[in-house]
């Protein structure tokens, strides 16, 4: 590779792309660096696809620079095409090939040399595990197999950047399994760019997570620095019998933001189940427990709830429709 | 992955059954009366038959069926250009209809291997027949490309084919022979009438006479053809 290292591998500024009066993508920025594995959230029709089209040169933008390791998308085309693999959405694959005639032909069009194509056909059909049906035609594959054709396809190359538009949908979890440990494998050798809508997968497999809804990124980070950022608070969960009416004044001397969310009705034993709430990110499950057990409550559990990513994408799309309510969008109203 | 489909070899089985009927009926002819035009140019005169029913079926899925299965989506992504990949379908079309056409030269084998009879195969109108067919072969095929390109329904870039391909060729005989042209303002429109008739063009072919003209006619509509094909696919891409 003749770039020097310091090159993003995907580099992506103030995006716009305006479909017949419709903005898709809406003033997008990002970067992703080299080998890192990225995560591309939004609810249907967010402009995850669009964008993800545009990356890859085949669609272009209305306005904005992309560049993929350095190479401008707009001017050089070409340059890009051969660093770029990719899966669109829903995995289009021709029916009436063989697997094996499939990646020869795509490899020829990929311009891998013919010495090389054999052995790295092999390499990938050992990589997706796919030998055996190396010779099957691809129409009377099932879902999880084709889907896996496509995943080899899209590294047989050997491109430094990968791009899926959601490989694992319609998949059974043993076969998201194999597909996560595949994307999992390719890390630190290239960088990955998936979009999917099964969030516990991205949470397992993804360095970073971009949130994108209506066109714009609502949020970016690792997983855990977005529960941080978006949700903004911690929650605990205590299940307790006794004198709970002295709880809130008891959690106010621990830390004034630490109040009571939710209480539900004490059950047969006479314990309720708690939840309280802080804005402060410091853990204070020892000093809420050591708190409680001083003033003779009887406690039964005490947990600190993880939010998941779920939770932080419902809450990034919520505000930013929320934001979006709130000022007129032109785009949508010519 | 043309020669490896079944479906080419059906194709090329009908396209020479029905051409070995129209031989035989030909020959039928020849049997029973002297005629005065030698039996290849009464067997090249009914080409717009094949041209008519092969054609569409031929190109009616090259880029139809890329669009509906979105297969055009990564094979665009990979480093080829949307007019490689017009070029490469129009050149499989283009060479697949030729090898039919060329399967037919066996009928003439044929005819020379048990009739031996020199005054019915005259070279002539032979070579000027496979000429013409593989000149204005380039124009149909273009055409087939062109509407296959305008839809991602093959049923409907078939039927467009054969309405394009009857309008050029049986629509030109029509504007020819159209009395309403005849006026002296319509004049140049009358002559541009006159070049393109696919019917005289297969006739001077057959004679021996290549006119540049001619191949003008057929080179520029093939480019034009082509060239609209991959507008069209651009097209459909950014509004896609």
């Amino acid at each position: 590779m003749p770039e020097s290292p310091p090159l993003p591998a995907i580099e992506v500024s103030r995006l716009v792309k305006t479909y017949a009066g419709v903005t898709a993508v809406n003033d997008i920025s990002f970067t992703v660096a080299r080998g890192e594995i990225i995560g591309f959230l939004g609810p249907n029709g967010a402009g995850k696809s669009t964008t993800m089209r545009i990356l890859t040169g085949y669609l272009p933008a209305t306005s904005g620079r992309v560049s993929i390791c350095g190479h401008p998308v707009a001017t050089e085309t070409d340059e890009v095409k051969r660093r770029v693999g990719y899966m669109p959405e829903n995995n289009p694959l021709p029916d009436d090939m063989r697997v094996s005639e499939y990646l020869y032909f795509r490899g020829r069009l990929k311009e891998v040399p013919r010495p090389m194509l054999g052995s790295r056909i092999d390499e990938v059909l050992e990589l997706c595990d796919l030998k055996r049906v190396r010779h099957k035609i691809i129409g009377k594959l099932s879902k999880g197999f084709r889907q896996r054709v496509g995943i080899a396809e899209s590294v047989l190359a050997e491109p430094p950047v990968i791009i899926m538009d959601e490989p694992t949908i319609g998949l059974d979890p043993h076969q998201i399994l194999i597909v996560r440990d595949l994307i999992a494998s390719l890390r630190g050798r290239m960088t990955v760019l998936i979009s999917s809508h099964i969030l516990p997968e991205i949470e397992m497999t993804c360095d970073r997570v971009l949130i994108i809804n209506q066109g714009r990124i609502v949020a970016q980070g690792t997983p855990s620095e977005l529960r941080r950022e978006v949700l903004g608070q911690s929650a605990y969960e205590i299940e307790a019998a006794g004198a709970l009416g002295a709880l809130p004044f008891l959690l106010g001397a621990i830390d004034p933001g630490l109040s009571v969310a939710s209480e539900e009705p004490a059950d047969a034993l006479g314990f309720r189940k708690i939840r309280l709430k802080t804005v402060n990110d410091d853990d204070v499950g020892e000093a809420i427990l050591r708190a409680c057990l001083s003033e003779g409550l009887r406690v039964r559990a005490l947990s600190r709830a993880q939010p998941t990513l779920e939770d932080v994408f419902l809450a990034a799309t919520r505000r930013s429709w929320d934001a979006v309510a709130g000022e007129p969008r032109g785009s949508r109203n010519p | 992955m043309l020669l490896v489909s079944p479906s080419t070899y059906i194709a090329a089985f009908s396209f020479l059954s029905l051409m070995g009927f129209i031989f035989t009926s030909i020959l039928e002819e020849y049997s029973k009366a002297q005629q005065n035009v030698s039996p290849a140019s009464a067997f090249f005169a009914v080409y717009f038959i094949p041209v008519i029913f092969m054609v569409p079926l031929l190109t009616m899925k090259c880029l139809a069926e890329e669009r509906r299965l979105g297969t055009i989506e990564t094979l665009l992504t990979t480093p080829v250009t949307t007019t490689e990949v017009v070029l490469g379908k129009y050149a499989a079309s283009y060479l697949l209809y030729m090898a039919f056409w060329a399967s037919t030269g066996g009928l003439f084998y044929i005819l020379y291997r048990f009739a031996g009879d020199a005054h019915l195969l005259d070279p002539g109108p032979i070579i000027g027949g496979y000429l013409f067919i593989a000149v204005s072969g380039l124009l149909f095929v273009a055409i087939g490309v062109f509407t296959s390109s305008l839809s991602r329904n093959q049923a409907v870039a078939g039927i467009l084919c054969v309405t394009a391909l009857a309008a050029v060729i049986l629509g030109s005989r029509y504007l020819g022979s159209a009395a309403w042209l005849d006026r002296e303002s319509l004049a140049p429109l009358k002559a541009a009438v006159g070049y393109a008739q696919i019917w005289e063009h297969l006739q001077d072919f057959s004679r021996g006479v290549v006119d540049a003209r001619e191949l003008l006619f057929y080179a520029s509509g093939t480019v034009l053809a082509l060239i609209f094909s991959i507008l069209s696919v651009e097209a459909k891409i950014l509004h896609s």
